[in-house]
Order: structure tokens, then sequence, then C-alpha cells
């Protein structure tokens, strides 16, 4: 708690952190100028975190749509690396990203745990980057003389809302079968763990992601979730948490451009699952003559 | 019957007809809905004609289901599903497929001529295309049914329950095939909607259902038009819905489901590229292009509606292209010459007819081969338009027919640019000589089908299906059995 408190042991002002949300590989305040207040769950003041408009959203699709190309042409080999970059910086940060944690009502133990889970899934997932296609992809026996193959393809800007229950897992699990892939992504962080993602954030820009490719966001779910289901330069729209009632309009206005809509489940038992790359990619399928 | 002539320069070669007989089988006057094993008539007791568009004659009277015989239907599928199919063996329900893919072999000939009685398509695609690919995709998926553990590994697998599958009057059986064959091989019960103008092959199947001793109610065919179509979606029994057609239509679906937690999948509409570069076999190419846009009087989702041509080959391109088309035949589907058949109703010849029209006013330029064509019937002459933009209606729009759309380009990443500047993203075509020029096309493209070399090519263990508003889901292949499965 020392880091946004003040420390009377030491007799030293402490610096505060001002929490800014990751659009385009740069830390920005949203744009409204609105911000919103993070309590503690007994109800002790954390400090404000930004309330992004719809308008930070949309300039955040612009910042991943722009990034996309590039980070779908990065080699599977090394987009395996820059994942695996990123939970190295996670490992090196793990104790700041526990006292986050922790601040918002996490124990200590649950707190280590839920930061070990995070980098550990980062580094399953990084794994997956140079693998997926092979399990997933295809040679196929067409009766007629042609060489044909499927692959999977990245679908391009995936916008993503994580649910509140275990900050920064929820966020991670959501973020790595996205970007494992070459999509690039923006997240809604809501409620208390928008501080853990803000946290993340900056983990992420001293990783070696290129900007624009893990846009991170914080706000009020009933605000923005409107706008990620209706953009229509959005490929894929994943939801955790939310009711029926959200799920219901986000799926109908979805239908606007058809953009692809997955209900993320909940849950350490769903997390390692490299069904989920599959959710965020298109399958391409390419036929080519066999001859002389 | 049509006289079928070349009407090439000078020329007095014609071809003389050719007519596949219809003389080996028999259309029942009316037939009724397949629910749950048997053929019975609509509630209502209401019928409608479905018509030959080549010449507009009556082929027969189908039911018109209402929204009780949808209920009829789905329930004969729920009880089937929880009755039989499910706990049946993937190796029995496989059987149970093989004999389907024989008996359609069987009835090839028979097949073959009514679909192209019912829509209007050449016999030589009907007879060489979709009647044996329906029956391979029948082979193929049922094979499948025993081995699903392996095409998802490490994941145990189940099917999803009752399937609503809504298809459209292009390929009427391969369709049928499409949808049926993976939904049955996963283990899930089916009721299927076709097309209202060529319900005949799905009702033919149905009698194949039976003849294959298929347990009553696995398979369920409703006849009727659109509203019969909103009458399956909104039912509250399905599981699991899939549709083949207009990209309006396929976002009207996905709005009625959002509220639930029906499963969806779409294969909507398209407007490939077809690209040619200037070291391109240019002969072949001008045949793909034929191929790609005039393959069933171009009504395919999946057609090469634009060329994209580089601006050096361009004029030899459309020269040839001119003479190629002259020789096209259109006329009557029976005749095992014809090369263009009819337009598949009224409506959609109305519909083209406006595209042409919409394509002048624009400001393209029109070109039509000079064939003649039958006096009654439904039938649009080989077209395509110069001049075009970007930005035309034209250009961004499915047309559904034999109309295609010319622009050129000087660069790939143009070619690239302006390929990938529509809504859709279903399939793409590309024609070099070159190797890793083919890799970087074929990348580039965004869609889900992409020829080299080639175009409109199919086959049961290649996935369909598209990218952006070309809808979600494959069909075909291990990819094509992931719409049909529940993984746990």
């Amino acid at each position: 708690m020392s880091k946004n408190g003040l420390n009377g042991k030491s007799g030293r002002l402490d610096v505060r952190k001002t929490y800014k949300m990751l659009i385009g590989g740069a830390f920005v305040r949203s744009e409204s100028g609105r911000a919103l207040d993070v309590e503690a769950p007994g109800g002790k003041w954390l400090g404000h975190v930004c309330r992004a408009s719809r308008k930070d959203f949309r300039n955040a699709v612009v910042a991943a749509r722009k990034a996309a190309a590039g980070w779908a042409s990065t080699t599977a080999y090394l987009k395996g690396q820059i994942l695996y970059r990123a939970a190295e910086m996670m490992e090196g940060r793990s104790s700041s990203l526990c006292e986050v944690l922790q601040s918002v009502g996490h124990s200590s133990a649950a707190a280590k745990s839920e930061v070990s889970q995070s980098i550990d899934l980062l580094v399953y997932y990084a794994g997956w980057a140079d693998k997926y296609l092979q399990i997933f992809g295809s040679v196929n026996p067409v009766s007629s003389p042609y060489f044909n193959f499927s692959v999977t393809e990245p679908m391009g800007v995936v916008a993503y809302v994580a649910g509140e229950k275990r900050p920064l897992l929820d966020l991670v699990s959501g973020i790595a079968p996205i970007v494992v892939s070459g999509n690039s992504v923006i997240t809604l962080s809501t409620g208390r763990s928008a501080v853990a993602a803000m946290e993340l954030g900056e983990v992420l820009a001293t990783s070696d992601i290129p900007h624009g490719v893990i846009n991170l966001l914080c706000g009020l779910r009933e605000e923005l979730v409107g706008q990620m289901s209706s953009h229509m330069d959005v490929n894929a729209l994943v939801v955790q948490g939310g009711d029926e009632k959200e799920h219901a309009a986000s799926r109908e206005a979805c239908a606007l451009n058809l953009k692809r809509y997955f209900l993320k489940s909940q849950g350490s038992n769903c997390d390692e699952d490299p069904y989920r790359i599959m959710d965020t990619v298109e399958i391409k399928t390419t036929w080519h003559p066999v001859g002389g | 019957m049509t006289e079928s002539k070349i009407s090439s320069k000078g020329s007095d070669w014609g071809y003389a007809p050719a007519p596949e007989s219809a003389d080996h089988f028999k259309l029942k006057e009316q037939y009724g809905l397949f629910l749950g094993g048997k053929f019975v008539p609509a509630g209502s007791g209401k019928r409608f004609a479905t018509i030959n568009p080549a010449n507009e004659k009556t082929l027969a009277q189908v039911a018109d289901a209402g929204e009780k015989d949808v209920d009829r239907a789905v329930k004969a599928a729920r009880l089937a599903y929880d009755k039989v199919w499910r706990k049946m063996s993937g190796r029995e329900r496989g059987k149970y497929l093989y004999r389907i893919a024989r008996i359609i072999q069987e009835r090839a000939r028979e097949l073959a001529v009514v679909e192209s009685m019912d829509g209007g398509k050449p016999i030589r695609e009907s007879r060489d295309v979709d009647i044996p690919l329906a029956a391979a995709h029948f082979f193929y998926h049922a094979g499948w049914a025993d081995k699903l553990g392996y095409a998802f590994p490490g994941k145990s697998v189940g099917p999803i329950g009752v399937a609503g599958q809504i298809i459209p009057w292009n390929f009427p059986l391969l369709m049928v095939a499409w949808k049926v064959a993976p939904a049955l091989a996963c283990g899930n019960t089916v009721v299927l909607k076709p097309a209202e103008t060529t319900p005949l092959t799905a009702l033919l199947f149905s009698e194949i259902c039976q003849e294959a001793g298929l347990p009553d109610g696995v398979f369920n065919c409703i006849t009727g038009a659109g509203s019969t179509g909103a009458a399956l979606v909104r039912h509250p029994g399905l599981d699991k819905v899939a549709f083949t057609g207009s990209t309006d239509v396929g976002k009207a679906i996905q709005k009625s489901l959002a509220g639930k937690a029906t499963k969806l999948t779409l294969e909507l509409g398209g407007k490939a590229a077809n690209i040619i570069f200037e070291d391109a076999a240019i002969d072949q190419a001008v045949e793909g292009i034929i191929n790609g846009i005039f393959f069933n009087q171009g009504h395919v989702c999946c057609a090469g509606s634009r060329l994209l041509v580089q601006e050096s080959v361009e004029e030899e391109v459309v020269e040839k292209l001119k003479a190629r088309m002259e020789h096209l035949i259109v006329g009557d589907p029976l005749d095992k010459n014809t090369d263009i058949g009819a337009i598949n109703s009224k409506a959609q010849c109305e519909r083209i007819q406006d595209y042409l029209k919409v394509g002048q006013e624009e400001g393209a330029e029109l070109f039509q081969t000079k064939c003649a064509v039958p006096d009654k019937g439904y039938w649009i002459r080989p077209s395509f338009f110069t001049k075009v933009a970007q930005s035309h209606r034209i250009v961004q729009e499915e047309i559904f027919g034999p109309v295609l759309a010319i622009q050129s380009f000087r660069t790939l990443n143009e070619a690239l640019e302006k390929a990938n500047n529509t809504p859709y993203g279903l399939s793409g075509g590309v024609w070099t000589d070159k190797g890793a020029k083919i890799f970087k096309v074929t990348r580039g493209i965004k869609a889900g089908v992409i020829w080299a070399n080639t175009f409109n090519k199919f086959d049961p263990a290649s996935p369909f299906g598209g990218y952006k508003e070309s809808g979600y889901g494959r069909e075909g292949g291990r990819h094509g059995l992931r719409p049909y499965v529940e993984l746990s």
C-alpha cells in the first residue's frame, strides 16, 4: 500500500503514480478528460483511473489497425519470443503486480498465485506461436490434381472485454490467445481491475510488443460495449462477464459487419486451451495446380 | 429445344441439339413435406408450384410449410436425436451416410436431370459437378463419423443437437450435402429448408433417406419460401442454425438469434477478385475468367465477379475474353452442349437486369455477347463492364449473375488493395507464372478460399467459407466439422 499512500516511516512523501491507458504504445488519459475513482473493497480510496470514452475506443481501433498488418506478418518464432519477453518483464515486475492486486483486495498468497499464473499462461501461449498452425492447419487430399492446404490467418483487430474476478489473469488469458496468432487487441478493464490492467500496461510498454498491438482501456462496461460491438473496423469481439441482456445486444450489434462474437468462459480450467486461439483466426484454403 | 449455334464470325458450324433425355424417371405431381420419415401435406394444405426456368412450365406442386409444420419438423428431429441418433455409435451413423452416398451415385442421372430442370443449370454441370460432388460429400463425411476424436485432439467431442439448415437455389442438392453430411456425421439431426425455386432434389434426397433406411426424423425437409425459413430460425427448439444465402438475410438471422444460445454459421455473399498478372499464361487465364464468372450462370457466391488485370495485358485479355465469350452457348439447360443455362428465376433475372442498368448509369461500359436466347424462360447474355471504378455498385455488390466487372492495376500491391476493398471475403483468384508471386497474393487476399491458376474448384476435403461479411464457419474438410460439434 506504500506506493500510492503516505509513508510516514521514511518521512518522505511518496511520488504517486498516475494510471494511464495504453493506446498505440503511448500512455494517455481519456480524451474526454474524465476519471473514475477506484476504491479498495473496504472503501479505502486508491486513486483515479481513466474513464475511456467511445472516442478513445475508436482511437485505439485506429492504432490497432495500423499495427495489425505488421504484427500479422511477424514470424511465428519472433511472436513467440516477444510474448515470452513480455512474460520476462512481468516476472521482473511481479512484486509491483502483486502489490496492485493486494491493493484491490487480494490476500498476499492470492496475489502471488494470480501473478505467477498470469506469467505462466503468457509463457504457455508464447510456446504455441509456432505450433498451433501445425495442429490446426491441414493439407487436404482433394480428388483432382491440386495441392490444397488450409492455414490460419489472424482476423485483424479484436476487442476484448475482461471480467473483474481475476483482475490480471482474466486480462492476460484474454489477450494471449488473441495476439499470439497475429491479431491486435483492444481491451477494456472495468471496476477495480482497471488498476491491474494499467499496471500491466507499464509492463507491456517495456517489452518488445510493437506499439498498437495491445491497447489497454479502462472505463465503464455499459458505456463502451455498445461501441465495441458496433464498430465497423473491428473483426471480432470477445467478452467475459456481463449479463444476458448485454450479450444479446452485443451479438445483435455485431451483425452490422458480421463481427465474430465469443463469450469467453471463466476459470482456470479453461485458461490453457489452444482452441481459444482458433476463436480469432480465419481458415484460408489455397488451391494450386500440380502438373508439368 | 433450342437451336444452339456458334455465332462467331462467318461460321455456319453449329452444334446440333444434344438434349439429355428426361424419360427415365417420372416426377410426382405433388410432393409433401418430409417429416419424421414420411411425406405429409402441409397442415394448411397449401402448395406452390416449382417451375422450369428454361420454359416456365410447372414441374410439380410442393407443400408450403407453415409455422405448425416447422414445429412438427423440429419436434421430429428432437425425438430422433434423443431416442436414436445421439445414442448411435459413430460407426453405425457412418454406415447410413455411406448408404446415402451410394444411392446418390445410383440415381445420379435422374438427380442431374431434375437439378437442371428445376434450377436452370446446364446438364453438363449438374452431371459432372453437382451430383458427383454431393455423393462425394456424403462419402467423405461418412468416414469421419467414427473418427471425430482425431479431428479435435485434446477434446472430447459430442453433437450439438437439432440443426436448422437453410440453403440457396444455386447448387440445390450440393448444398443439401454440404449441410446435411457433416451435421449427421457429427451426430446431430436436421430440419432442412431448401430454396422455394429449387425444392425438387431435396425432396428426392428425402426419398433417398427413406431408401437408405435412415431412422425416422433424423433428416426432415420442409419446403416453403422465406417465411418458412424465418419460422425455422425463430423456433426455440433449435440448437444450431446454418444458413447459406445473401449477406442481408444472414445479418437478419444473426440479429434474430442474438438473445439465444443457438449456435450459428453463415455462408454468405462474395465479390471475388480474379487477378491476372502480365506473366500469366493468358489463354489459360481467359478460360479461368470464363469459368470464374460464367460457371452456373454466375449464380455462385464465390464467383470471380471482378477481374483485375495488369495494365500491360489488359487489352489482350479483354479482346481474348470477348472472342471466347462469343463462343459460349446460352440455352436449353438439358442440352449437353449448353455452357450457360437459364437464370434461376424471374426475380433473379430482373435483379441482374437492374444491375446491368445501374452499371451503365454509373458510367461503366457494358459488353454483351450477341448470341440468341430462347423466347420463353429467363436468360441473360454473358456480360462484362469496363471503365468501372472501385466505388461502383457493380464492383461493391454481389450481382449473382453472368456479369463481370473489369478493372486494371499496375502493381501487386494495387491489385491487393483493390481485391480487398469490398465488404466481402469469400474467395479470390490469382494467375501468374511465378510461384513466389502466387504465395504473396494468396496470402494478401483476405478471403477464405483462394485459387491459384485455377478457379471454382470444390472438394469435400477442402474447407470452404468466408472472411468479413461473407460469413463465418467452414464447410468441408476437418474444419467443416467444427460447426457441428460441442467440444469439452
